[in-house]
């Protein structure tokens, strides 16, 4: 496989084209903005929290496809999680598209798509953009409502 | 009021011998290169140029043989050092035709040029309720140092609107020209969509209120032939690394009696004639505005460039790059779903672009691989991307150097972004 289709791998192309849980989420207690704006992606990720598990997960936004399937398999894999579980994912997700643990690939299940992402150094950014975002929705203690309409 | 065609305004319709590109090419070491195997394409030349050997090769004689501080030395290689800064000056001086040398300041590029003249002219002029009239097809940085000082004065930032072919509303232009207008800092060549501004109209209106006006020549000079006395602008920047020559230089014209009455941009060494704790007097001009020492070997390294294109000449570099416009405009509008993103009809070799359903950044990443330099982004002129709606584009930015086969490996490219992601 050349570097190229490892990065495009199909999974990311169909997140790309038909990306989960996208949706502003009515009800969501945490709402996280994430920005690249070198590239001018920008998302929104709503978490729904019962106690400390992340019981519903969605976002919106425009970006390239790593940061839209990055977004959308990320939304799978944390759903029902805890936040600290949540949390181990985003510290394996980094190492695996730093290529720092190519080994822990074996750990992410679907998210292994993305370890084509490390011979990309230029990419990171993109992959990570949702898992920032998360860690800064985590890391907000003060719950901001969204307003439906 | 009267309405303007806008494309009343064409400077560069002339045909001329057409350029041996191919001979041309091998002026460039890097062009030489593989990257991922394929030949490098080389299209980000509105992001900074490519070097020929002859400016490469200056550097190198200049640190292995001539290497001195400058305007301080009593001896010889400080004396070879001098002269070759200030013959560089002269060249730069003819170049853009400038009255005089002492027109000519060297700073670190275009961006260090408008803030020198933001924060000393414009700090000067301004006060609150002025205006700064812009464009939107400014670069940030002739956005950016206009925004700081008029939140300092109180003063107010303008922007002449765009249509959608991406040329400026000349109708809003004049509407927005007033007695509070205070600056009016312009493009000439817009580096995202590749609009040439009708500068001698522009410059002229704003004249006739007695206007002062800076040009942000950063993507003129590499692309038109540009005379600063016959476009009667006060002030005209651009970058020596956009004109094939070292990064960290670049050149602030300004017409004398303006640099005369303004203060110092920063102290230093250089830029006095005598300095105690009580009283410090500022050198002359050119130098008053060049405290510390200077990019010596880069403002040399930029004369060479210079010298360089004017033996191929700009008229000619113009038609053939015209020529590759047209060309390139065609062949990019065959693609089904490519979106072209500026149309003026007075237009320079860039070629911005959107694909559907595709993010720009992955068409960077795809033509990578075919070895293909494109950028992909807001280009730093996000006014522009939000007039057409966008978070980005891509965009190809093409020089003298380029050739039809290589905007044909652009297109091969494309077609292979959209078999991937389709
Ligand atoms: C139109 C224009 N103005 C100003 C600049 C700033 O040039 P520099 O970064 O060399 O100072 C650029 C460079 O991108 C440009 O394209």
């Amino acid at each position: 496989m050349s570097d190229l289709q490892e990065l495009y791998q199909e999974v990311i192309l169909d997140h790309n084209r038909h990306p989960r849980n996208f949706h502003r989420l009515a009800g969501a207690d945490r709402i996280a903005n994430g920005d690249n704006p070198l590239c001018g992606d920008q998302i929104s990720l709503y978490l729904k929290l019962s106690g400390n598990k992340l019981e519903d997960v969605s976002f919106e936004g425009t970006g390239c496809a790593i940061s839209i399937a990055s977004a959308s398999l990320m939304t799978e894999a944390i759903r029902n999680k805890t936040c600290d579980e949540a949390k181990l994912l985003l510290e394996q997700f980094r190492k695996l598209v730093m290529g720092e643990e190519v080994a822990i690939a074996n750990n992410l299940g679907k998210l292994a798509v993305f370890a084509g992402v490390s011979e990309f150094p230029v990419r990171v950014k993109c992959a990570t953009l949702a898992w920032h975002t998360l860690n800064a929705a985590l890391e907000n203690r003060i719950a901001a409502p969204v307003t439906t309409e | 009021m009267k309405s303007y065609e806008v494309g009343q305004f064409a400077t560069h319709a002339v045909k001329h011998r057409t350029l041996d590109v191919h001979k041309l090419r091998e002026d460039f070491p890097i062009l030489r290169q593989h990257i991922n195997g394929k030949p490098l394409v080389y299209l980000d030349n509105a992001a900074t140029s490519q070097k020929p050997k002859i400016v490469i090769e200056r550097l190198r004689r200049f640190y292995a043989e001539q290497n001195a501080n400058i305007h301080r030395g009593l001896y010889q290689l400080s004396e070879i050092a001098t002269e070759a800064y200030e013959r560089a000056r002269v060249t730069v001086q003819q170049f853009i035709g400038a009255a005089s040398s002492k027109e000519i300041i060297f700073t670190r590029g275009a961006t260090e040029a408008i803030n020198l003249v933001a924060q000393t002219f414009g700090r000067q002029r301004l006060s609150a309720g002025d205006e700064v009239l812009v464009t939107y097809l400014e670069h940030h940085s002739n956005i950016v140092p206009w925004q700081l000082l008029c939140e300092e004065k109180g003063a107010i930032l303008r922007a002449v609107p765009i249509n959608d072919a991406g040329e400026l509303l000349l109708t809003d232009y004049e509407r927005l020209l007033n007695q509070r207008t205070r600056m009016l800092a312009i493009t000439h060549v817009s580096n995202a969509l590749g609009t040439i501004n009708p500068l001698k109209f522009i410059i002229e209106l704003a004249k006739r209120q007695n206007i002062p006006v800076l040009v942000d020549g950063a993507q003129g000079v590499p692309h038109l032939p540009v005379n600063v006395s016959d476009l009667a602008c006060d002030f005209y920047v651009f970058s020596g690394h956009k004109l094939f020559g070292p990064t960290g230089t670049g050149v602030l014209y300004g017409k004398a009696d303006l640099l005369e009455g303004m203060p110092p941009y920063q102290g230093g060494g250089d830029m006095i004639l005598s300095v105690s704790f009580e009283k410090t007097i500022f050198n002359h001009l050119p130098y008053k505005f060049e405290a510390g020492t200077p990019n010596i070997a880069g403002v040399i390294g930029l004369a060479t460039a210079i010298s360089y294109i004017e033996g191929i000449g700009l008229e000619q570099i113009s038609a053939h790059e015209q020529e590759l416009l047209t060309y390139a405009t065609g062949r990019l509008g065959e693609i089904k779903g490519l979106r072209l993103i500026g149309t003026a009809r007075d237009k320079a070799a860039v070629l911005s672009f959107t694909l559907a359903g595709i993010h720009p950044h992955d068409i960077g990443t795809v033509l990578d691989q075919e070895g293909i330099a494109i950028r992909a982004g807001h280009h730093c002129a996000q006014p522009i991307m939000q007039h057409f709606g966008i978070p980005a584009s891509a965009r190809a930015s093409l020089a003298f150097y380029n050739t039809k086969e290589e905007v044909d490996a652009l297109v091969a490219g494309l077609y292979k972004v959209i078999t991937l992601f389709r």
